[in-house]
């Protein structure tokens, strides 16, 4: 028999609905960061005139480094791949990454970037009953152009 | 970089080189501050045991930033990575080794690019798959 779904019309709105742009910048600093803790040892993350060597504009963004939304502490932000809605379950996971790149994302970008909810699924696991939320989020450079498709599930459980 | 690898030199069914990185609480540090994701339980024992986890577990983006990696190394200064995918299915806990693998599933030529599709996964020294994905490149030709 069929679990009563947790799944509201209201929670059901959001699907396909797109967020305020959110702005994110691309920095130098940031890159080499990111770079390291992943472990690079490609100079193109590190050394501009060698990355410009390669034929970047400036240190290309390595894969899984989407720049960084701008903080501000005088305004409450929530991390763009929490949905808007409020979890029917207590306690959540991060299901997978799924993220294309389309054009090279370089240090001195500015993206922005909107975010929906692209599917909400419901599942029953091991760890019982779950609601899966995939969120969508698009990136677009200084030029308009979508350089990057970011797509994440976050498990409710 | 390593040597560059060519789409005629790649067939399906082939393994590229693996990648290992230990995910040391250094690493896990260096990774909350270069990602922005800072919940503790990536780097703060007691945090992550009153949550239930045995200790502290290596972030999910991480590993897909490694598998990133994996597929960076391989394709050389002229190949392109189009597309990086995985699923968290296990959890692969901190100061062990994430082992980064992949084979080739597919070679097409699609709109004058040289398309490489392939299984990629991350699995702990023990062997369990914690991390499978797709991935999709772009190789240059021998021409």
């Amino acid at each position: 028999m069929a679990e009563a779904s947790v799944i509201t019309d209201e929670m059901r709105s959001f699907i396909g609905q797109e967020s305020e742009p959110v702005t994110i910048e691309v920095d130098k600093t940031a890159v080499r960061m990111f770079a390291r803790a992943v472990g690079y040892t490609d100079l193109i993350y590190y050394d501009e005139e060698y990355a410009k060597g390669k034929g970047y504009r400036s240190l290309p963004a390595p894969m899984g480094c989407l720049g960084h939304p701008i903080f501000r502490p005088d305004i409450p932000s929530r991390p763009a791949y929490v949905p808007p809605f409020k979890s029917p379950y207590k306690r959540v996971l991060n299901g997978g990454t799924d993220i294309e790149y389309y054009e090279p994302i370089c240090a001195g970008d500015v993206l922005t970037a909107t975010t929906k909810v692209a599917d909400l699924t419901e599942r029953t696991a091991s760890i019982g009953p779950m609601l899966l939320v995939t969120g969508e989020t698009t990136y677009k450079n200084q030029k308009g152009k979508v350089v990057a498709r970011f797509r994440g599930v976050l498990i409710q459980y | 970089m390593s040597d560059q690898v060519y789409f005629e030199d790649v067939q399906e069914g082939q393994e590229i080189p693996s990648l290992t990185e230990k995910c040391t609480s250094q690493r896990l540090v260096m990774w909350a501050a270069g990602s922005g994701d800072f919940y503790q339980i990536h780097y703060d024992k007691d945090f992550a045991q009153n949550t239930g986890l045995p200790d502290r577990i290596t972030h999910g983006a991480l590993k897909h930033a490694l598998l990133g990696r994996l597929l960076h190394e391989w394709v050389g200064d002229q190949g392109r990575v189009k597309r990086v995918a995985c699923q968290y299915r296990g959890m692969d806990m901190v100061n062990q080794d994430v082992i980064c693998h992949g084979r080739i599933t597919k070679k097409s030529q699609q709109g004058g690019e040289n398309i490489v599709e392939l299984e990629i996964w991350a699995e702990t020294p023990q062997g369990q798959k914690t991390t499978p994905g797709t991935g999709v490149v772009s190789l240059p030709s021998r021409g």
